[in-house]
């Protein structure tokens, strides 16, 4: 018995979290309201999360730079390190940390608002005043991470790549043309930018469900908000770290 | 200042009060549902004359012999509630009159929340069935959507959204379900505002607000769309004696100036059974009592001296070892998935 629960319980709630997410699709609807709502949303997760994103993309390219140097410079190639940071930031790293640093910042405060209104009766009210609490509260918090995550990624790519730039032409001394001559011809902008671009909606939109699921089905209770909190950024870390894998395997060749 | 009462001195008050008499006279002689924006400028003339509650002043609720089903705002037939299988409520038998207030008491935890559920269609009735305005309570949520739109409720929490402010959330539902000018629903926002004696706090966010203020905000955002059937989910709790006086007279007043149908539920018995023309008392899982609030006070079935009077020993258990909780949060979760 206890083993059938087991089973059937985390199929059960797979299937309630697909079907919530289809009622987010279906909520989608373009009036004027939802496009204010969806502004405000793009400032509130979106807008606000450029500093940390650029400070990580910075970071990142620059640990990046300096652990391919020290490889590469074994097998006299470190000419290529410009190569070597761009697909690995434009390929996986700027995707996946976007998302994940994305999750931290933004998916942890939308599950904690929408565990909020559920346990201040906001969502029960909204129902009550014939308006669907799914359309109105969740609806523009997810375009609004489908629509802000890739251009969070382009700004973490920038950003790594200026500070791999810096590094690797001022600080370890490589040719400056060399360095974006080899950038050029490794990274092409339809099957390794565009790509990035996709997978960022994917993990946004991915990031942005699991967030509002937990949040919207939270216990009206501070305990329950606080596990939604973590639910939703546990579940969605590794939910898009599962998926990269997936859509690498599928989109690169 | 907690109370912005537009009435200042008794022999204004008066006035007030035989204005709207008159008003009222007027009104009854009618007798028909106004068009929303006809009713906003009715709202907008008796602002001014909501009087403290008072059974003299107060008409009584067309309940004659030769009432139809028309005539009931809310029918409950056999209706059996529960949740989980277990019941939380049996065989009630519950009929509101059109433009009648009717008091739902009842200690905490007796059901009154899981009763309003059904009514407002969260929870669907394991038996039996829940009629409004002579239609039974849908189940498809297009339907209960639609239905929705004919109920006014004040929720014990409020519910008001906190990052709109007081006259947004009141426009919420009007820039959803009508397709009015904004200009126009500015004002109407301000009407409603008034209606309640709030238009100061128009730009304030809820969590500037104090308890009384935030809830008659409620209170003017469930009149937005002027509906037929009002329900008040404990409408006092929390509230000092004043403001609990300020809800109740708006409460009573807004009823018969917009020729509305209330239903109360509270275990605030005193301060309800005097604005209220009938009185169900719930206990121990069904209803123990249905009449006039003066029948009420004259009872003497255990059950309902037990209430009225809060003593701690009697028919009605007061600790009970566990009960089926009806949480809306897990409800609306079902239905959402």
């Amino acid at each position: 018995m206890a083993f059938a629960d087991n089973i059937i319980e985390p199929i059960r709630s797979l299937g309630r979290a697909g079907l919530f997410s289809l009622s987010v699709l279906r909520a989608s609807k373009p009036t004027a309201d939802f496009f204010a709502e969806l502004l405000r949303e793009i400032y509130k997760i979106g807008a606000r999360s450029l500093p940390i994103i650029a400070v990580g993309g910075a970071f990142v390219g620059l640990s990046v730079t300096l652990l391919g140097y020290r490889a590469l410079e074994t097998y006299g190639a470190s000419n290529q390190i410009s190569a070597l940071v761009g697909l690995g930031l434009y390929r996986e790293l700027a995707p996946v940390l976007t998302a994940l640093l994305f999750i931290g910042r933004a998916g942890s405060s939308i599950a904690a608002e929408l565990g909020l209104m559920r346990a201040t009766d906001q969502i029960t009210a909204l129902g009550l005043m014939a308006i669907d609490p799914i359309g109105k509260a969740v609806a523009p918090r997810f375009w609004a991470a489908v629509l802000s995550v890739p251009l969070l990624t382009a700004l973490f790519c920038s950003f790594g790549i200026s500070a791999s730039y810096l590094e690797a032409v001022h600080v370890i001394g490589i040719d400056a043309g060399t360095f974006w001559q080899v950038l050029q011809d490794a990274v092409d902008f339809r099957s390794d930018y565009l790509i990035a671009f996709q997978k960022a909606a994917v993990f946004g939109g991915t990031a942005a469900l699991v967030a509002s699921y937990v949040g919207y089905h939270a216990e009206p209770t501070i305990e329950g908000t606080s596990i939604a909190t973590t639910r939703a950024v546990v579940n969605a870390s590794l939910l898009v770290l599962m998926f990269n894998f997936v859509l690498s395997a599928l989109l690169f060749r | 200042m907690e109370i912005q009462w537009p009435i200042r001195e008794p022999s204004t008050r008066m006035r007030y009060v035989q204005a709207r008499g008159d008003m009222l006279r007027a009104e009854k002689s009618r007798r028909r549902p106004h068009p929303p924006l006809l009713r906003c400028s009715k709202l907008c003339q008796c602002i001014k004359l909501i009087p403290l509650p008072t059974a003299a002043s107060r008409p009584m609720p067309r309940m004659s012999a030769d009432s139809t089903i028309e005539d009931f705002a809310v029918r409950f037939t056999d209706v059996r509630l529960s949740y989980d299988g277990r019941a939380v409520l049996s065989d009630i038998d519950l009929v509101v009159p059109r433009g009648s207030i009717t008091a739902v008491l009842g200690p905490s935890g007796s059901g009154k929340s899981t009763l309003l559920a059904a009514l407002t269609g969260e929870l669907v009735p394991a038996a039996g069935t829940v009629q409004v305005f002579g239609k039974p309570v849908p189940q498809r949520q297009r339907d209960l959507l639609e239905m929705r739109k004919g109920l006014g409720v004040l929720l014990q929490g409020n519910g008001l959204l906190t990052d709109l402010t007081a006259g947004e959330n009141i426009a919420l539902p009007l820039r959803t379900h009508t397709r009015l000018p904004a200009p126009l629903i500015d004002r109407l926002v301000e009407m409603k505002l008034n209606a309640v004696g709030l238009r100061a706090v128009i730009d304030a966010f809820p969590r500037e607000l104090s308890g009384g203020q935030a809830r008659r905000v409620a209170l003017a955002r469930a009149l937005a769309l002027d509906p037929p059937l009002m329900i008040y989910d404990e409408p006092l709790s929390g509230l000092d004696p004043i403001a609990a006086a300020v809800i109740m007279s708006l409460i009573s007043g807004l009823n018969h100036s917009l020729g509305l149908t209330s239903i109360i539920v509270s275990h605030h018995v005193r301060e309800t059974l005097p604005v209220c023309d009938r009185a169900v008392v719930i206990a121990n899982g069904s209803i123990v009592f249905s009449g006039a609030p003066a029948e009420l006070e004259a009872s003497t079935d255990p059950l309902v001296r037990q209430f009225l009077d809060g003593k701690p020993d009697g028919p009605i258990a007061f600790d009970t070892a566990s009960r089926a909780t009806f949480s809306r949060a897990r409800v609306s979760g079902r239905q959402a998935a």
